[in-house]
């Protein structure tokens, strides 16, 4: 909120993928903003078009397996998704950082931790050696690994699931990004360590003034980590608002079967409902509701385009029926007022 | 092998100087380090050791057994086998040594940037090194020599001409799968370029297999070489070299058999030493064996 212009800016965002000789939509006019300081929690299941997402926003989609077809990804106000891969390279690991899903591959295994977390500064701010070693000790006091100085020159096998989830976040940070990304970064932790890791990036985000897109399909992540949630189907998102809003009125069809999908600990009989069906192929996607097979409220009209209509404040949903059955909630609790 | 040495000496991470630590508390590998340590130390000293000229003829004591004034004997024009033995250690190793480093950072570049870029080009250069490879390694050496002519240097070329192919598809194989690790894409998420992750990543992850290889290539390169030299077509005479050595013995390999047997031992010395640091070597830079 410092300045106008919100730290990333994704208008309209179309990445597609080769499959036989045609390219498919993985992702299909995604549209966001992400303003300093807040985190956005990109949720939806496997194969949704998250991690596509911020791959594409992180200039990593290319040919010739994919590419990103069309829409605007602006980084600090400055539109770089045309830019060429040489002024990629600089922005990357600089301005935008990335942590990753999985904490035990995502570290060079025959390399340091403290050179892994140095590199990125020798690259970008053009430090020693030494001095970027030092820097990088710091950032492990930061983001809590033990005896961190000693540590630097241990390999990632000798390090935990978790401490090496740290040393991602600590190489991520390393330049001070405006933007980071974090994909999944706490899926494959167990629990008493994702809070931890999850406590850490909030703190980090609040101290940097960092914008975080947390990409998840953990309801319960989402609920303590997010400001704000957009929730993502087949390549769009089907709903975004608030994080009170979503999880007091969830009004996409799928965004409440994913909550219907919580196991619960306070109901002993409940039965989980899984969603029945697929997510529709990308070679198969329907011109109108992708998600109109699965959906129970399925009725005539599903078959047409949906839109991102108002249901809240800052709150939208792509169902005819959810906007026009809240329009109609609106009028209710009109009607209701002037009794 | 040479990327182990060169790396920048780290005053935190004393880990390469761990790594010769680790080869040396292996006895096997020490051995093989004694041996080729030796047979170096012979051919940088022969000119002070050697106790005779190795091109000097004796005509008085033609094929002499071993003992007395020459300790190995010596062969049909009376030159002293152990001199000749430690001369010829030189080009053995300056051959082998020069030609595996040659076709090891060719090879291995071609490799690592095939299977990095993959797809059809991958395809085109993994065929070309297939050709290549389609020849036995001592015609490749024998049409390469035949056509530069038998000097040193062209015989270094030959035999790494031969050695490229093998040294491409050591690369490539962990290249592949490499390629498709996480830390990659984490690192092309810190912004480095491909150039950067190919050398600096990869290459590092990749070198335990191809020092294998080197090792064991320089063997072959060893072997090469006495083969192209037995068939007349190594360094030329009077130089001594062992293959030269032990194809003049053949002569006379049943009454004075020493003439064969010691370059012959020569070579397989060499040879095993080579073999055992290659695989102690192997195992000090694993990473999960290292500090264990």
């Amino acid at each position: 909120m410092m300045s106008g212009t919100p730290a990333l800016e994704v208008n309209d965002l179309r990445t597609e993928f080769r499959i036989a000789g045609t390219w498919h939509a993985a992702v299909r006019g995604v549209s966001f903003t992400l303003a300093r300081d807040e985190t956005l929690a990109l949720v939806g299941e496997s194969g949704c078009g998250k991690s596509v997402t911020a791959l594409s926003i992180m200039g990593l989609v290319q040919p010739p397996q994919g590419r990103v077809a069309g829409g605007q990804i602006r980084l600090d106000g400055r539109d770089v998704a045309g830019l060429p891969e040489k002024q990629w390279e600089k922005l990357r690991g600089d301005r935008i950082g990335m942590v990753f899903q999985e904490p035990m591959t995502s570290l060079n295994p025959v390399m340091t931790v403290g050179d892994q977390v140095a590199e990125a500064l020798v690259i970008h701010k053009g430090l020693s050696r030494s001095a970027a070693l030092e820097r990088a000790r710091a950032l492990f006091d930061e983001v809590k690994i033990p005896s961190a100085a000693a540590r630097l020159g241990e390999y990632p096998h000798q390090f935990s699931g978790g401490m090496r989830q740290r040393v991602m976040i600590a190489m991520a940070l390393a330049c001070e990004p405006a933007v980071l990304l974090a994909d999944e970064p706490t899926t494959a932790l167990d629990v008493t360590i994702q809070a931890q890791v999850l406590g850490l990036l909030a703190d980090l985000k609040s101290r940097h003034g960092m914008a975080v897109l947390f990409i998840t399909h953990n309801l319960g992540v989402v609920a303590q980590i997010a400001d704000r949630v957009a929730v993502m189907y087949a390549g769009q998102i089907v709903e975004e608002g608030p994080v009170a809003a979503i999880f007091a009125r969830p009004a996409h069809p799928y965004t409440r079967a994913l909550f219907a999908a919580i196991p619960r600990l306070d109901q002993p009989e409940q039965a989980l409902a899984a969603i029945p069906g697929r997510v529709p192929s990308l070679d198969a996607m329907p011109i109108g509701c992708a998600f109109a097979a699965r959906c129970e409220e399925r009725r005539a009209g599903c078959e047409a385009p949906q839109v991102l209509a108002h249901v809240g404040k800052a709150h939208r949903a792509r169902c005819h029926v959810a906007t026009v059955a809240t329009a109609f909630e609106a009028e209710d609790t009109a009607i209701h007022d002037i009794r | 092998m040479s990327a182990v040495v060169e790396a920048p000496p780290s005053p935190r991470v004393p880990a390469r100087r761990k790594v010769l630590a680790k080869a040396r508390s292996n006895p096997t590998t020490l051995a093989g380090a004694i041996i080729c340590l030796l047979i170096l130390a012979a051919a940088i000293l022969a000119p002070w050791i050697a106790p005779h000229d190795p091109a000097e003829q004796d005509i008085m004591s033609r094929l002499a057994p071993p003992g007395g004034a020459y300790p190995l004997g010596t062969d049909q024009f009376g030159r002293d086998i152990l001199s000749r033995l430690l001369w010829g250690a030189r080009i053995s190793l300056t051959v082998s040594l020069g030609a595996i480093a040659l076709a090891c950072v060719i090879g291995g570049a071609i490799g690592m940037v095939s299977g990095y870029i993959g797809g059809r080009f991958d395809l085109f250069v993994m065929q070309v090194m297939d050709v290549l490879l389609s020849f036995p390694s001592l015609i490749l050496g024998l049409i390469v020599v035949a056509l530069l002519g038998p000097d040193l240097a062209n015989l270094v070329v030959a035999i790494a001409l031969t050695a490229i192919a093998p040294f491409a598809r050591i690369a490539r194989a962990p290249t592949l799968a490499l390629k498709e690790r996480a830390f990659v894409e984490a690192g092309r998420a810190l912004g480095f370029s491909h150039l950067r992750i190919v050398f600096r990543h990869i290459l590092p992850n990749i070198l335990p297999e191809v020092m294998v290889m080197a090792s064991l290539w320089m063997a072959t390169a060893v072997r090469v070489e006495a083969s192209l030299s037995f068939i007349g077509l190594g360094v030329k005479p009077p130089t001594p070299t062992w293959g030269g050595m032990t194809r003049d013995g053949f002569e006379n390999i049943l009454d004075s058999p020493w003439l064969a047997v010691f370059p012959g031992l020569a070579i397989l010395l060499l040879v095993l030493g080579l073999n055992l640091v290659g695989d102690g070597l192997r195992d000090a830079t694993d990473p999960k064996l290292r500090n264990e």
